[in-house]
């Protein structure tokens, strides 16, 4: 990927994985929704060898999709990829008290992609080239009570890519679904950190591996392809019970 | 869970009994303690005793500052996050033909933490410290105000910064100027030496001609042999070289030989390491004197040693290192502290010696100052270190030396003060909600925070 659309360039594993593309002097559309921050992204890299422009937008606003999507592909001379890396963790018990905070978890992991890459896809479509990779998480392989909302926006987004990489599998536009386990992002900056937690820049090479090998669907770390084979082979009648 | 740790892991520190308080964005408040705690910034953990510690409080790493802002080729002024480490900046600017105007003998250290400790280099005598290079800086404090200090510009607020220990507040960003490289090799002879006087004879001749010095001494040698070593010295390699590709700069990565965990204590012994000495001051000796070495095995030997700490075991290790005024060092106290360390029979592997010249440090609390430094390094076996330890430090202290407080674990308050002129001078820019186990320990009372200090909002 050379000329590349990043959504959510704030999040640590995008700006991991930008500085990989950088160095490799990719020109990158970078899209946050703040401002202070995106700038600080952009700066850092264009210095590591980037060309980047960048454009503030709240990505929860689906109705500035089509034209975001078309605005990036003019600027770039023509996209020949996507980064979808923006993402809600939120709160299982608020999203349990409050439709409104369940809401906004599946609107920012589901519907909000679901819509942006509706628009990526036509596109590439007729182009029959391109890359489209987002990271969703392990959570998605199976409900928990512990955070099913955002399990199930995953999850749902899963299903999703694996469509879409049926869809255009013949247009030559590579679907790449990226299962991030324990990441030591802000995003897990509350919780307490162990030997399952990779770095943003472990995961951002795994990234790129997949991108260069145009892989499917990647694990990252590789392990969580085991450990999510034994979640989902327990028995839902036993899984139930279990306290996860 | 695993702990924050200094990198000689003395003091050990139990788990879950240092807060660490997430820090991603420059632009971003500093997240708030609690009352009665303070907080403390935390680079790589390259100092060695407690000087990144903030035990029974709060550690705010550095790790997300990590941001590139500014880098312009054509003067070598780079400006970044104070979370960039000076690998990072190696990689982006040696093929561009520039290269660090004064670098530790470890590239696994941030700009911040080369800031606090202004620390030094094999071209002291040359190039002064990192501190004279930084051109401007912003310092965040925890009232929430920002100061953007240069030599001209809140000028004293960037002396008690530089060397500041971290005390003064966080450091978010900095720029400093770097130097021209041709190509990533330098040339570099060995000389090797009898004792101290031959040393200072070698020293005083190399100082002229060569950007880069250092001594290997093999500190377990007495009477005769006693400072007896090699001599490194080293000046960028010629433009002849320049045809060599500088993009193939082949910089280690952290990775090459890794030591995974925790080698037993007893392998680092007294026969082991006199054994090290003795190979490494013969092998070199029959070798032809003048190579040329790639920057990176010459200013960092021991970083293709992954982890190298931990060859010294759960206990850790220390690391002393004085300055001592040449006159002093030459007029016998550095043959006397050797003497000492040699009967100690305490294995040390590293030692090193060098001499500082006359170039001023920008820091209230610099370390380094003319005169002759030594580094070495001791497993730590409990009390014997300690006074060992003690003694070294009286000694360098009656020689008016100095203890450098990035390998300090020990130093009492009164030779803190003794060697630190401009202490009571430097507390009034320390910070209220800032703290570290270091701070504590030499600074006396005053250092610990009183409950009155409102808390970080
Ligand atoms: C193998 C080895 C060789 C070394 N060689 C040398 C040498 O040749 N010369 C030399 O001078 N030193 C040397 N050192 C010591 C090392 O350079 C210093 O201890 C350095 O300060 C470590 O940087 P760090 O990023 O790891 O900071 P840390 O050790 O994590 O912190 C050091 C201090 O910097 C403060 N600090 C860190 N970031 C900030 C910030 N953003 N704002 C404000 N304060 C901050 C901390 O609070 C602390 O007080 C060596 C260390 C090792 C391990
Ligand atoms: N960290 C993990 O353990 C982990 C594990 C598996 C999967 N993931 C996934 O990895 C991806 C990246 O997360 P990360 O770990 O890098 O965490 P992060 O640094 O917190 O990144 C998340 C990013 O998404 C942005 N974002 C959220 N909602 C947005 C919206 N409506 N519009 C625009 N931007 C929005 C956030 O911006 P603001 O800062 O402005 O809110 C933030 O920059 C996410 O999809 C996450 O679900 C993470």
């Amino acid at each position: 990927m050379k000329k590349v659309l990043v959504l959510g360039a704030t999040s640590a594993i995008a700006q991991a994985t930008c500085r990989l593309l950088a160095a490799r002097g990719a020109a990158l559309h970078l899209v946050g929704r703040n401002a202070t921050q995106l700038e600080a992204v952009a700066k850092d890299l264009s210095v590591r060898g980037a060309r980047v422009s960048t454009r503030v937008q709240e990505l929860n606003e689906l109705s500035s999709h089509e034209e975001l999507v078309s605005h990036a592909d003019t600027v770039l001379g023509g996209m020949d990829g996507v980064l979808l890396a923006h993402g809600l963790l939120g709160r299982q018990p608020e999203s349990e008290r409050s439709w409104d905070a369940a809401q906004e978890v599946l609107t920012t992991n589901f519907m909000g992609p679901a819509s942006l890459l509706t628009h990526v896809a036509n596109l590439l479509e007729e182009r029959r080239a391109g890359m489209i990779v987002v990271i969703s998480s392990v959570a998605g392989d199976r409900g928990r009570q512990s955070n099913y909302v955002y399990g199930s926006s995953k999850g749902g987004l899963n299903v999703f890519l694996q469509g879409l990489r049926n869809r255009l599998a013949r247009s030559n536009v590579a679907v790449v679904t990226v299962k991030p386990g324990f990441v030591d992002t802000p995003m897990t900056a509350h919780l307490p950190k162990n030997a399952l937690f990779a770095s943003p820049e472990k995961v951002a090479k795994g990234i790129l591996r997949a991108m260069d090998a145009r892989r499917d669907e990647i694990y990252v770390p590789g392990f969580w392809r085991l450990i999510m084979f034994a979640v989902r082979s327990i028995p839902e009648g036993v899984f139930k019970r279990m306290k996860l | 869970m695993k702990s924050l740790e200094s990198w000689g892991r003395y003091p050990r520190v139990k788990p879950g009994t240092q807060r660490v308080l997430p820090f991603s964005w420059r632009t971003e408040r500093l997240p708030s303690v609690e009352e009665g705690e303070s907080l403390l910034p935390y680079g790589k953990g390259r100092s060695y005793g407690d000087g990144c510690l903030n035990v029974g409080h709060a550690l705010l790493p550095t790790t997300g500052l990590d941001r590139f802002i500014e880098f312009d080729p054509s003067t070598g002024l780079l400006t970044c996050e104070a979370g960039v480490s000076l690998e990072d900046i190696l990689r982006l600017v040696v093929w561009q033909g520039w290269f660090l105007p004064v670098t530790p003998g470890t590239k696994f250290v941030t700009v911040g933490g080369a800031i606090a400790n202004d620390v030094h280099g094999k071209n002291h005598h040359a190039a002064g410290t990192f501190g004279r290079y930084v051109r401007r800086f912003e310092l965040l404090r925890s009232d929430g105000t920002r100061r953007e200090c240069s030599p001209t510009e809140n000028a004293d607020w960037f002396a008690a910064t530089i060397g500041g220990l971290g005390l003064t507040g966080l450091i978010t960003w900095a720029r400093i100027q770097l130097v021209r490289m041709h190509n990533p090799f330098i040339l570099q002879e060995t000389v090797p030496f009898g004792g101290l006087e031959e040393f200072f004879q070698l020293n005083r001749e190399s100082e002229r001609d060569f950007e880069y010095t250092v001594a290997w001494i093999d500190c377990l040698a007495r009477g005769r042999k006693l400072g007896r070593g090699l001599y490194y010295r080293g000046n960028p390699a010629p433009p002849q070289w320049e045809t060599l590709p500088l993009v193939r700069s082949h910089l280690t990565r952290g990775g090459g030989l890794a030591v995974p965990f925790n080698l037993p204590s007893f392998t680092l012994n007294r026969l082991t390491v006199s054994a090290f000495n003795f190979l490494y001051y013969h092998r070199q000796r029959g070798r032809p004197s003048t190579r040329l070495v790639h920057y990176d095995p010459f200013f960092y030997p021991l970083d293709s040693v992954h982890a190298w700490n931990r060859i010294y075991g759960r206990r850790g290790f220390l690391q002393f290192q004085c300055v001592v005024p040449l006159a002093e060092a030459g007029g016998g106290a550095m043959e006397e502290i050797l003497a000492r360390i040699a009967r100690s029979g305490m294995a040390s592997f590293l030692a090193v010696l060098k001499t500082f010249g006359s170039l001023e440090s920008p820091g209230l609390l610099s370390f380094p100052r003319p005169g002759v430094t030594l580094a070495l390094d001791f497993a730590f076996q409990g009390s014997r270190t300690l006074a060992l330890f003690s003694d070294l430090e009286r000694m360098t202290r009656e020689a008016g030396g100095a203890v450098y407080p990035a390998k300090d674990a020990c130093m009492t308050p009164e030779s803190f003060a003794a060697a630190y002129p401009a202490l009571p001078r430097f507390r009034d820019f320390v910070d209220p909600a800032f703290s570290s186990s270091f701070w504590r320990r030499v600074a006396g009372p005053s250092a610990s925070l009183s409950s009155s200090v409102p808390s970080v909002a």
